[in-house]
C-alpha cells in the first residue's frame, strides 16, 4: 500500500523544517510546500519569511529529506485578504493580528483546499500547537512549552481544518526541535527566530502603517476623557488601545490609550483605572468543536497575553464576554481566544466598544 | 519521465559530450597560453567558433563566447547602448521579450535611458506600425527576440530589420535563443546587427551561449579583465563547454529541417489530443507562426500550479508561466501583454517537445493531463468563489 500524503507548509525556518522531517519519519509521503505570499521590498529582504534566502534555505532542507519541493504563488490571495485586512483595520483604529488573517484565508484556506486538490491527506505545519481526536471530534491544544505555544493564533480551525491538519513540532520543547534539526544536518538548525511580519520590510510596522495608512498617519489631538487637550499624537493609525510609552504627555499618573476615534482624528488616554472594562464583545467567533452557547473560559485578549477567567454567551457568529474581575481594555481587532485549560475551545475578533 | 519542456531545457547530445571530455583533461591548457596543451585548447574553441558561425550563417570572427543566453542578451543591450552616441538615449524592444532582455532594459531605463516596450497582438506577433511609430533620431537600439519561449511565436524579424534601418541608423539585436535549431537561422540574410544563442537550449551544455557581432558593430564590453574574445568578453573561455556547444549547434542545424518537421507533427497531435480529451482549452497564439514542438495552453478553471505539481508526482516535467527566483510562478508577462485575462493567465501551461521526444511520449503526456485535470476540476466546485 502507498504511503499517505502529506503537504508540509516550509517556510524556511527550522519549526517547519523539521515538521517535515517528523512527518516523514512518521511514515508520510512527504512534499514540502512554500508560500509565496508577498511581491513588495520584503521578498528581497533577509528576513522576509517569502525572501529568495529563505526559499533557499526551504528548498535545501527539502533535498536533505528527499522530498520534492514547490514553491505556490498566494501573492495575490495574501493581499487581498491580509493586507486588506490589515490596512483597513489599522485605518478604523483597530490593531488587527495579520497572522489570524493569513492562518484563516491563506495556510488553512486557499493552502489547504491546494493540498487536498495535490491529493494529499494532511497539511502539517510549523506551529507549536496539538491537536488529538476525543469522543469523535478534533481537538486543539496548547504546545507542550508553553512559553512557546502559538494555539492562540489557530483558534479559527473547525473540524473541517482539523481533520487534515497536524503540527508535529508542538509536542516537543523548542530545544528539541534544535537538536533533530542539528541531528539531520538542516541548515537551518541554528537560524534565529523571526517575530518580524513577514510583509513589512526590516520589521518597521510604523513606516508600513504610514505608506498604507496615510489617513491614519496624521497628527491630531490627544485628549483626556473630559475633552482636555495634553498633546499631539503622529497619526491614531499608530497607537493601539491599552498602550502606555510613547505618547509624550504626563499627567501625574500613568496614561495610557482608552480610546482612537478614527472619524475625528482623535487619540483618548485615560489612567489605569479608568481604562478597565468588565468586559467585550466578539465578531466572527468560532469553535473548534461545536458552539457551546454559555460556558466559563479562560481568555486571551493578545498573543501571549495572560489568561482571564470569565463567563462567555455565544449567540451565532458574535459572543458576549464579561470578565469575572474587570480588566485593562483590550485592543479592537485583536484576537479573543477561548481556553479550557490547554484546549482552545474557539474564539473572535474583538469588538470596538460602543 | 516524460520530459516535455526542452523549451526550459535539453539533456546534452551524446557526441557534444564526447567531444567535451577530452577539454576537461587531457587538453586541459589555458587557450591563451603559448605551449602545445594551450594550443590544442586554442585549436578546440577556434572549431567551435567556426561550426557555431556556421549554424548561425555567420564568419567565424562575428561571433563572441560568452557564458550564457543571458550574458550575450546583456552583452548586446548593455554593450551596445554604451558605445551610442549619448543623444541617442532612446531604446526599443517589446514587452514579450524573455526576462534577460526585459530587465537588461529596465536596468538602462532607470539610468536615463528612455525605453518603449511595444504591445503586441492576440497572436503574440509584435505591432509593427507601433514600432514605426516608436522610433526617432534619439533610439540607439532595437532589440526583438526572434522566437518567443513561452509561446513559441516568431517574429517577423525581416520586418523589424526593415522598418528599422529604413527609419532610423539604430541597430538591431535579436535574442535567438529560442530560435536556432528549431527555425532556419541566417543573421546575415536576417540583417541584424547583433542575436544571442545558448548551447544547453539545443543539446549543448549549460553555462555557455553566443553574441553573434556584425563585423564594425560597435559595442563595450560589460566584463573587463584579460582581454579574451578580442576583449569583448574578458575571463578563460569555458573551452570544453564551447567545444559541446560547437558540436551541438552543428548538429541542430544539419538536422533542423527534419526535426522541424517531426516536432512539429509531435506538437499538433499532442495539442490535438488535449483539445479532443479535455473541454475549455485554448490554444494560446495557435494560430500565428510558431516554433515547432512548442505549444501553450490555458486551461480554464485550473491553476497551472497545481497542474504542474500533479503532472510532476505522475513523472510528466511541464512547465507554466515564468519562474521567478524563488521558484514560484508569476502569471507570464507574455500572456499579459497577448490580452490573456490574468485569471485564465494562472492556469497556463506549456509544452515544449525536443530531439528526444518519441511518439509514445504524445499519447501518455495527453493522458497524465486529462487525469490531472478532471482531478482538479472535480474538486473546483466545492470551493468555487472563495479563493479564485
Amino acid at each position: 500500500m502507498s504511503k499517505p500524503k502529506a503537504v508540509v507548509a516550509m517556510s524556511g525556518g527550522v519549526d517547519s523544517s523539521v515538521a517535515a522531517a517528523l512527518m516523514k519519519e512518521d511514515g508520510y509521503d512527504v512534499t514540502g510546500i512554500m508560500l509565496k505570499l508577498w511581491k513588495g521590498a520584503a521578498a528581497n529582504n533577509d528576513s522576509g519569511c517569502c525572501s529568495v534566502d529563505a526559499a533557499e534555505d526551504a528548498r535545501r532542507v527539502a533535498q536533505v529529506l528527499d522530498i520534492p519541493f514547490y514553491v505556490l504563488n498566494f501573492a495575490d490571495q495574501f493581499s487581498r485578504t491580509v493586507i486588506e485586512d490589515f490596512k483597513q483595520q489599522y485605518g478604523r483604529g483597530m490593531t488587527p493580528n495579520p497572522c489570524v488573517v493569513c492562518n484563516r484565508s491563506i495556510k488553512f484556506e486557499a493552502l489547504l483546499e491546494r493540498a487536498h486538490a495535490y491529493g494529499a491527506h494532511v497539511l502539517a505545519t510549523g506551529h507549536y500547537a496539538r491537536t488529538l481526536l476525543r469522543d469523535g471530534r478534533y481537538r486543539l491544544q496548547r504546545a507542550v512549552q508553553a512559553g512557546k505555544d502559538q494555539s492562540y493564533v489557530l483558534y479559527m480551525l473547525g473540524q473541517q481544518q482539523l481533520q487534515m491538519a497536524r503540527f508535529p513540532v508542538g509536542s516537543y520543547p523548542k530545544e528539541e526541535i534544535r537538536q533533530i534539526a542539528e541531528s539531520l544536518d538542516l541548515r537551518t538548525a541554528n537560524k534565529p527566530e523571526s517575530q518580524d511580519l513577514c510583509f513589512v520590510p526590516g520589521g518597521d510596522s510604523h513606516a508600513f502603517v504610514s505608506q498604507n495608512v496615510p489617513q491614519g498617519s496624521v497628527s491630531g489631538p490627544i485628549v483626556t476623557a473630559d475633552g482636555r487637550r495634553l498633546g499631539t499624537h503622529k497619526g491614531f493609525a499608530h497607537y493601539t488601545i491599552g498602550q502606555r510609552k510613547g505618547l509624550g504627555v504626563s499627567a501625574g499618573l500613568p496614561l495610557y490609550v482608552k480610546e482612537i476615534r478614527a472619524g475625528d482624528n482623535t487619540v483618548v488616554v485615560a489612567d489605569a483605572e479608568h481604562l478597565r472594562v468588565d468586559g467585550m464583545d466578539l465578531d466572527q467567533v468560532s469553535f473548534v468543536a461545536g458552539a457551546p452557547g454559555e460556558f466559563r473560559a479562560s481568555v486571551m485578549t493578545r498573543y501571549r497575553g495572560a489568561e482571564v477567567p470569565a463567563t462567555v454567551r455565544a449567540d451565532g457568529g458574535s459572543a458576549r464576554v464579561d470578565f469575572d474581575e474587570p480588566q485593562p481594555r483590550p485592543a479592537p481587532g485583536q484576537a479573543a481566544v477561548f481556553y479550557d485549560g490547554d484546549e482552545v475551545l474557539g474564539g473572535g475578533t474583538i469588538r470596538p466598544a460602543e | 519521465m516524460i520530459y516535455v519542456d526542452y523549451a526550459a531545457t535539453t539533456p546534452m547530445m551524446d557526441e557534444a559530450l564526447e567531444a567535451m571530455l577530452p577539454y576537461l583533461q587531457e587538453h586541459f591548457g589555458n587557450p591563451s597560453s603559448v605551449y602545445a596543451a594551450g594550443r590544442e585548447a586554442k585549436k578546440g574553441l577556434e572549431e567551435a567558433r567556426e561550426k557555431v558561425a556556421e549554424a548561425v550563417g555567420a564568419q567565424p570572427a562575428e561571433i563572441v563566447f560568452t557564458a550564457g543566453g543571458t550574458e550575450a542578451d546583456n552583452l548586446a543591450i548593455k554593450g551596445a547602448v554604451a558605445k551610442a552616441d549619448p543623444k541617442r538615449n532612446h531604446i526599443i524592444t517589446t514587452s514579450v521579450e524573455h526576462h534577460a532582455v526585459l530587465h537588461a532594459a529596465e536596468s538602462l531605463e532607470s539610468r536615463d535611458y528612455r525605453v518603449t516596450f511595444l504591445p503586441v497582438g492576440a497572436d503574440g506577433v509584435v505591432d509593427l506600425d507601433a514600432l514605426k511609430k516608436a522610433l526617432s533620431a534619439q533610439t540607439c537600439l532595437v532589440s526583438v527576440m526572434l522566437a518567443n519561449n513561452e509561446v513559441g511565436v516568431v517574429q517577423p524579424l525581416s520586418d523589424v530589420v526593415e522598418i528599422v534601418k529604413q527609419n532610423s541608423r539604430a541597430l538591431v539585436h535579436t535574442d535567438a535563443v529560442q530560435a536556432l535549431g528549431k527555425i532556419p537561422v541566417n543573421v546575415a540574410s536576417l540583417g541584424v546587427d547583433l542575436a544571442a544563442f545558448s548551447a544547453h537550449k539545443l543539446g549543448g551544455p549549460k553555462g555557455v551561449g553566443a553574441l553573434y557581432m556584425r563585423r564594425n558593430t560597435p559595442v563595450e564590453p560589460i566584463v573587463h579583465g584579460g582581454g579574451q574574445e578580442r576583449g569583448l568578453r574578458s575571463g578563460t573561455p569555458n573551452v570544453a563547454g564551447i567545444v559541446g556547444f560547437g558540436v551541438a549547434a552543428e548538429i541542430a542545424a544539419a538536422e533542423q529541417a527534419s526535426e522541424a518537421e517531426r516536432l512539429a507533427s509531435l506538437r499538433d497531435r499532442l495539442q490535438g489530443g488535449v483539445l479532443e480529451a479535455i473541454d475549455d482549452v485554448d490554444v494560446n497564439a495557435g494560430g500565428a507562426e510558431r516554433v515547432p514542438g512548442t505549444t501553450s495552453l490555458c486551461i480554464r478553471g485550473v491553476e497551472g500550479e497545481s497542474v504542474l505539481l500533479l503532472l510532476d508526482s505522475k513523472g510528466v516535467a511541464a512547465s507554466s508561466g515564468s519562474a521567478c527566483a524563488s521558484g514560484s510562478l508569476d502569471p507570464s508577462h507574455v500572456l499579459l501583454a497577448m490580452g490573456v485575462p490574468p485569471e485564465r493567465a494562472h492556469g497556463s501551461l506549456r509544452f515544449s517537445l525536443g530531439r528526444n521526444s518519441t511518439e509514445q511520449d504524445v499519447p501518455a503526456a495527453v493522458e497524465a493531463l486529462k487525469q490531472t485535470v478532471e482531478r482538479l476540476r472535480s474538486i473546483a466546485p466545492k470551493f468555487a468563489g472563495r479563493s479564485a
